[in-house]
């Protein structure tokens, strides 16, 4: 169709336009920063996680409020008047506004995915999955001294300085599949060999033997969970420390994190597994550091007695 | 290239347009309707009441669904006849509904219109193509009676659960969807050769409707993916029946192999179900709106832009699953960046109602309920993307919220408002809008009632696929399961509608909505072979307001509108 008619589209006087823009930039950060829709945080994860979540949250009620209210207004505005037969503005196209409306969701994803890679990394996200460096521990992980970084950060930087436990030397060296948080087994870390299986977590405790169907951790400490599925795929998933991790047949799978805060939270499998994968639910408690070594002790089994004192276990 | 004399696109037909020509053979009236007609409006149709018949028993099982998660136990069905309905639900929805419908039905209406042929390329592999279907979907649903019953692992069809599960069941489900996946690829097939190599000497490309685009670059997408599910599932066919271990770690196989390759083809099936109805949305948008269709060359480049990213992202689905860093990185990139050219068509769209003249009836009542629900999937779906933010609420309520605001909120919106735009000409009679704003209504609040809580239920601890849940989610779950029973009731209006307009609705004319595109040039419903006489060529299917003394289209003569005399 010819251009010729083409009448310049009537954008409100800049003043409104600005005006308005503000009030929903405003207006989206408020919901974003008010409206709290998460669980309570009890990892060091977690935190990281509601920060990039807030983020998220206010950029996306910027977009849907901008355009739910701008599709509104249209929708009322140039709304057809009764005995009105007649056509709209003959207008195709207007390259410096579709310009406009590339530049901003690539502007804005490029925002996102810059910020969420970063999200990423004080995860411990990027931490690299070399099957060595987990299975005999020989070569650090990373240098960086960040230590102003997030929290998550710290467990996945540190380098090993000390050998890892027994029981990843045992596993066939191979490949580890990991999740967010991963880092390398070391002396602090907790390890605790999680085996899923059609409806159930037992957690084995090499540290002591123990051998529960509830997960017991300390706060404030690394925690590696040994990850194995006997039958199908399932997924650990604890909400309040925002992590999740498929749990593979024929895959060991290593899942590291810091529990931040004490109390019982639920841990919830993820991945349909068959008729009662409604009811494969557990519970990890977070215990404070001195409970938890009570606790450690007190489920020890008592015989034989070299073993509740040796600092690993590697028979499962 | 000669054109026809003005009087040759007269739409009224001069005689029954059901006799003669090669056709002539075929069973005529309601009958032809049951056949092996080669028509393609014969064939849409089809496509289009028999997506409708198992959209209902879809949704019946969904209704099965709600009201097993009203309670938070469970103890409406036993567990293992949950599992069972839940992948009903999922692969009746998927691959009877919205792919049959979205490709199959509106595209074999439209197509043939769109670039001025008198059918598809194909007219007998078309018809095969249908014809696999109620066969196909028979097939799923008999499983279902069968000992030990139908498939319970979900849509997705994991292994090593699906080898664990009753093995027929798992089987015959394999076997149906291998029957869906190839009446899709026949289907792609003919739209990629119909759009390329049938136009009407003098269209060109860049002047088809954009449906036609749409269409064009799913039916890329169709064939280029649907083999490597085919691939998948017979080698995990396999391994259910010969016990061979491709999939299965006991035997040395891999998993995570079968979900790259079960992904590589439903994330690219994720837009097969959405861009059509993109293309639908951009048809019936400039129509009720009165004014062109905002961008159209943007609209194009945005749709292949699409179609390109679109067979880059799968592993998305798989960020829980131990995929190494990098490939996280790269398909959180990737998945972002999808985001891009969606947006385009929204802005797009909505600079298309900017100054126009809306008319807000029941068709473009839908359309915009589908903006504002795509945009709400969409950011959900901006936020999926990544990874640190995915590994909290894959596999939760959240993803079901996610992506039942795109498939239902997006494409079974843009359904409902293709049927009220395009059922003049389907039958010759106007729906009733009192009937059709009273459904879109239910629809509206039923279906935001029933998923918006959903995602918080996702974030705060409720996994998808669960027969039974945490009680503190009880109110929500509730809350969701009204939504669903107003979504049922609000199929009634609808329904009465249809059925009842289609005897006693107001006489539509041909061209009710005084629309550009080439389907309304002809009368309603259309002859066979589409027109009689040569077809159109329609150069400016969106040529809204300009010049003035075309707005009445009584008045035009086809040498006016066909033969623009500017460039
Ligand atoms: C705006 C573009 C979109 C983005 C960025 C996006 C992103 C995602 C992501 C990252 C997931 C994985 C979530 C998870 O399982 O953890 C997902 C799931 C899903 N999406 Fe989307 N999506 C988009 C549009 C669509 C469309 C157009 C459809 C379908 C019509 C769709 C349907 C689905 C389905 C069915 C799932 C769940 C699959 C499953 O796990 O069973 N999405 N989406
Ligand atoms: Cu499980
Ligand atoms: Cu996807």
């Amino acid at each position: 169709m010819t251009c010729d008619q083409q009448r310049p589209v009537p954008i409100p006087s800049a003043l409104i336009t600005l005006l308005l823009g503000m009030a929903l930039v405003l207006a989206g950060l408020w919901v974003g920063y008010n409206v709290s829709l998460l669980p309570i945080d009890a990892s060091s994860n977690a935190p990281v996680y509601d920060a990039l979540f807030k983020v998220l949250f206010s950029i996306g009620s910027i977009l849907f409020i901008g355009i739910v209210g701008l599709l509104i207004f249209s929708l009322v505005r140039f709304r057809r008047r009764r005995g009105d037969s007649s056509d709209g503005a003959a207008i195709e196209g207007n390259l410096p506004l579709e310009i406009v409306w590339t530049a901003i969701p690539a502007v804005v994803v490029l925002f996102v995915g810059i910020y969420s890679y970063d999200i990423y990394e004080r995860m411990g996200g990027m931490t690299p999955l070399n099957d060595h460096s987990a299975m005999h521990s020989s070569q650090p992980v990373g240098e960086h001294h960040h230590h102003d970084d997030a929290p998550g950060q710290k467990q996945a930087i540190m380098a090993s300085s000390t050998s890892a436990p027994a029981i990843a030397a045992d596993q066939e060296p191979g490949r580890v599949w990991g999740g967010i948080g991963v880092n390398s087994p070391q002396a602090q870390t907790l390890t605790v060999d999680v085996t899923a299986m059609q409806f159930a977590f037992i957690f084995h405790y090499p540290e002591g033997n123990i051998i529960t169907g509830e997960l017991h951790i300390p706060a404030d400490r690394p925690v590696s969970l040994h990850m194995e599925a006997r039958d199908v795929i399932h997924a650990f998933w604890v909400p309040q420390f925002r992590l999740k991790q498929d749990v593979i047949p024929g895959q060991p799978t290593q899942l590291s994190f810091t529990a931040t805060r004490p109390g019982t939270y639920p841990i919830i499998c993820a991945e349909l597994c068959g008729p009662y994968h409604g009811g494969m639910r557990s519970s990890v408690v977070v215990h404070e550091s001195a409970d938890f070594d009570a606790w450690l002790s007190k489920n020890t089994p008592p015989a034989p007695a070299t073993v509740a004192s040796s600092v690993s276990n590697p028979t499962a | 290239m000669t054109l026809a004399s003005p009087s040759d696109f007269q739409t009224s037909p001069q005689s029954s347009p059901d006799q003669g020509g090669p056709r002539g053979l075929q069973p005529q009236g309601w009958l032809r309707y049951l056949s092996f007609s080669l028509d393609h409006k014969v064939i849409g149709l089809q496509y289009m009441v028999c997506g409708f018949l198992f959209y209902f028993l879809g949704g019946a099982l969904a209704g099965v669904i709600r009201t097993e998660l009203a309670s938070p136990i469970s103890d409406f069905v036993s567990r293992e006849t949950y599992n069972e309905v839940l992948t009903l639900h999922g692969t009746v929805m998927i691959f009877l509904w919205i792919v049959p419908v979205v490709n199959g039905a509106f595209g074999n209406y439209l197509i043939p219109f769109y670039v001025g042929a008198r059918d598809m390329a194909f007219p007998r592999l078309n018809a095969v193509a249908f014809w696999l279907i109620p066969p196909a979907g028979i097939l799923l649903i008999s499983s279902y009676f069968i000992k030990g019953g139908s498939a319970q692992s979900g849509w997705t069809a994991y292994p090593p659960l699906s080898l664990t599960t009753p093995a027929l069941g798992q089987v015959i489900w394999i076997l149906s969807v291998l029957l869906l996946g190839g009446s899709s690829i026949f289907g792609g097939i003919n739209f990629i050769a119909t759009i390329l190599k049938l136009r009407r000497p003098g269209l060109k490309m860049m002047q088809l409707p954009m449906y036609c685009w749409a269409m064009l670059g799913t039916s890329i997408l169709v064939v280029l993916s649907t083999p490597v599910l085919a691939g998948t599932l017979i080698l995990l066919s396999f391994d259910i029946i010969a016990h061979t271990g491709f999939f299965n770690p006991a035997l040395g196989g891999n998993v995570v192999v079968y979900q790259h390759l079960f992904w590589f083809y439903s994330h690219p099936a994720v837009y097969i179900m959405v861009l059509p109805a993109f293309g639908l949305v951009s048809e019936i948008i400039p129509i009720h709106a009165r004014k062109p269709l905002f961008g159209y060359t943007t609209m194009v480049y945005s749709i292949i832009a699409i179609v390109v990213l679109g067979l880059v992202v799968w592993a998305h689905h798989m960020f829980t699953s131990g995929t190494p860093p990098w490939m996280r990185l790269f398909f959180t990139i990737a998945t972002s960046f999808i985001a891009v050219p969606t947006g385009i068509k929204f802005f797009n769209w909505l600079a298309t109602l900017w100054q126009g003249k809306i008319a807000l009836n029941s068709a473009m009542l839908f359309a915009c309920a589908f903006i504002v629900n795509f945009v709400f999937g969409g950011i959900t779906g901006v936020a999926l993307a990544q990874v640190p933010f995915d590994i909290h609420v894959h596999d939760t309520y959240f993803v079901v919220g996610h992506f039942h605001y795109i498939v239902y909120g997006g494409t079974v919106f843009i359904i409902f408002s293709a049927v009220y735009h395009w059922y003049p000409k389907f039958t010759g009679r106007m729906l009733d809008e009192h009937l059709g704003r009273l459904h879109f209504v239910l629809t509206f609040i039923g279906f935001n009632l029933c998923f918006a809580p959903q995602h918080w239920l996702g974030l705060n601890g409720m996994p998808r696929r669960v027969a039974e849940y945490d009680p503190s989610f009880t109110t929500l779950n509730q809350v969701s399961s009204v939504g669903a029973l107003l979504m049922a009731v609000s199929t009634l209006p609808f329904l009465i509608n249809v059925v009842v307009s289609a005897f006693r609705g107001e006489v539509a004319g041909d061209n009710p909505w005084k629309a550009l595109t080439p389907e309304w040039l002809t009368s309603s419903p259309p002859p066979v072979e589409n027109w009689i006489g040569e077809a159109p060529l329609v150069t400016h299917p969106y040529g809204y307001g300009t010049p003035a003394d075309r707005l009445d289209l009584q008045l035009v003569t086809a040498e006016q509108i066909w033969n623009d005399p500017k460039p």
